[in-house]
């Protein structure tokens, strides 16, 4: 009885290495799942959610913002400073100023949500790096939309 | 026998550039093997592929200070990594790679190998020892307990080999089987040799003796720089020896179809080798007593046993 037990054991366990090894071959022929940064990506979830930004009218190539403010006043962490004046012979008030301190931004996206005119949204870049701090604790979000001013 | 100093020295040269470029390629080759086992790439950086990633490691090694703990025992300390390299030298020699290649024919090539592979595990204790460190010291231990539960077997192994055979000589064994590989005959007596110079070659599953996630790193916790280096490429040479000595005694040396001996010879030991990190990269480190029972009571009675057969078969 027990000889029989110990052959048992012996064959099985030897099969069970052969299954863990037939585990880590096939492992081998399966696709790495390295992305090897930065010579290639991995694809951005649609939802991602990088700092705000500010989204241009199609028509003039200008900030859509009204500079209503609406976002400063709603943000939790107080990061969004906003000033706006009219342009000369407009009738609205357009943002001359709009700055975010995304070392404080928690990205809640609530002044995404609030924007009446739907002029911010996240964007989709997450390389961001930088010697000083100072590069985010005042980000332009107007500097690469044009001006009326 | 006539010897002169002109060939020793050629030899010696071969042999050096063989270990030395072995190590280079098996490093780089584990890593790789390591990598892909887990869905990684493994080096991608240093040349194509990574293929200079070593080399890059050892100019990174021999740059750096050997650093000596102050209460070790300071020239076993130094000598621990040179004895366990330099027998290296000395077994690679009776080492058949095809029927002309071979550094010198000698009638107990085998003994030879057997006997100075043995000297491994003097270095690792000798290292143990000097460095005046508990976990280095428990790594030194561990080595020297596990000999004899691998040792025996191993033995029986290639005695069941040598009764086949009648010789000693790698040279011999290997022309022997011409026609019939040995692995054909002793299947079984093939694994029981694999697992014991996985054993032998201190290699996960059984890496007892350096066993990171309990002794740190073992016997070498204490050494850098090159120190460390030279048992980096002793513990390579010992899988290119045991593979090669597996090539002879299981896969017929340099015997096979088309290609030429020396050729046939290398892809057989890398081949070896190339299992014996399949085993790495798979299996989890066993406990030390899991290890001393398998040894003891698989290993031992299988190749015993497996040794009455062909004794009782060859005498038919």
């Amino acid at each position: 009885m027990m000889e029989c037990c110990y052959i048992k054991e012996v064959v099985k366990g030897f099969f069970s290495l052969c299954t863990g090894m037939r585990v880590t071959m096939g492992n081998v022929f399966t696709r790495p799942a390295t992305v090897q940064w930065p010579r290639e990506s991995a694809p951005l979830p649609d939802r991602f959610r990088g700092h705000i930004m500010m989204l241009a009218d199609d028509a003039t190539g200008y900030p859509k913002c009204i500079a209503c403010t609406s976002c400063a006043r709603n943000c939790p962490s107080q990061c969004i400073i906003v000033t706006g004046k009219k342009p000369e012979g407009a009738k609205k008030k357009m943002a001359d100023r709009f700055e975010l301190d995304f070392t404080k931004c928690s990205l809640c996206g609530l002044c995404v949500e609030i924007c009446p005119v739907g002029a911010l949204d996240f964007s989709r870049d997450y390389a961001l790096a930088s010697y000083t701090r100072n590069d985010f604790t005042t980000m332009d979000l107007l500097q690469e939309l044009g001006s009326p001013f | 026998m006539n010897i002169s100093l002109l060939s020793v020295v050629g030899y010696l040269v071969a042999i050096a550039a063989l270990v030395g470029l072995n190590a280079v390629i098996l490093v780089w080759l584990e890593r790789k093997v390591a990598g892909h086992m887990q869905f990684r790439l493994g080096p991608m950086e240093v040349g194509p592929h990574g293929i200079l990633q070593t080399l890059a490691d050892g100019i990174k090694l021999v740059s750096k200070q050997l650093v000596i703990p102050d209460e070790a025992d300071k020239p076993l300390f130094l000598l621990a990594p040179i004895v366990s390299l330099v027998p290296i030298f000395a077994a690679m020699v009776p080492l058949p790679f095809s029927e002309t290649v071979q550094a010198w024919e000698l009638n107990i090539g085998l003994l030879l190998i057997i006997a100075l592979g043995l000297l491994n595990t003097l270095g690792i204790l000798l290292a143990g020892w000097g460095s005046n460190n508990k976990y280095a010291l428990l790594g030194g231990a561990r080595a020297v307990a596990q000999i004899l539960a691998y040792k025996i077997p191993l033995l029986i192994c290639v005695m069941t080999i040598i009764m086949m055979t009648g010789s000693f000589s790698l040279r011999d064994i290997a022309i022997a089987q011409k026609d019939t590989w040995n692995v054909l005959y002793q299947p079984i007596l093939f694994i029981v040799y694999i697992i014991t110079v996985t054993l032998e070659t201190n290699r996960s599953p059984f890496d007892f003796s350096e066993a990171e996630s309990e002794l740190v790193a073992g016997f070498h916790t204490e050494y850098s720089g090159m120190g460390f280096s030279l048992f980096f490429l002793a513990e390579y040479s010992y899988m290119f020896i045991a593979a090669g000595l597996a090539t002879v005694l299981f896969l017929g040396g340099w015997h096979g179809p088309w290609l030429p001996g020396v050729a046939w010879t290398l892809i057989k030991i890398y081949s070896i080798i190339f299992l014996m990190m399949w085993f790495r990269w798979t299996f989890p480190r066993v406990r030390i007593d899991q290890m001393l029972s398998f040894g003891w009571k698989i290993l031992l009675p299988l190749s015993l046993i497996n040794f009455i057969i062909t004794a009782g078969v060859l005498a038919l």
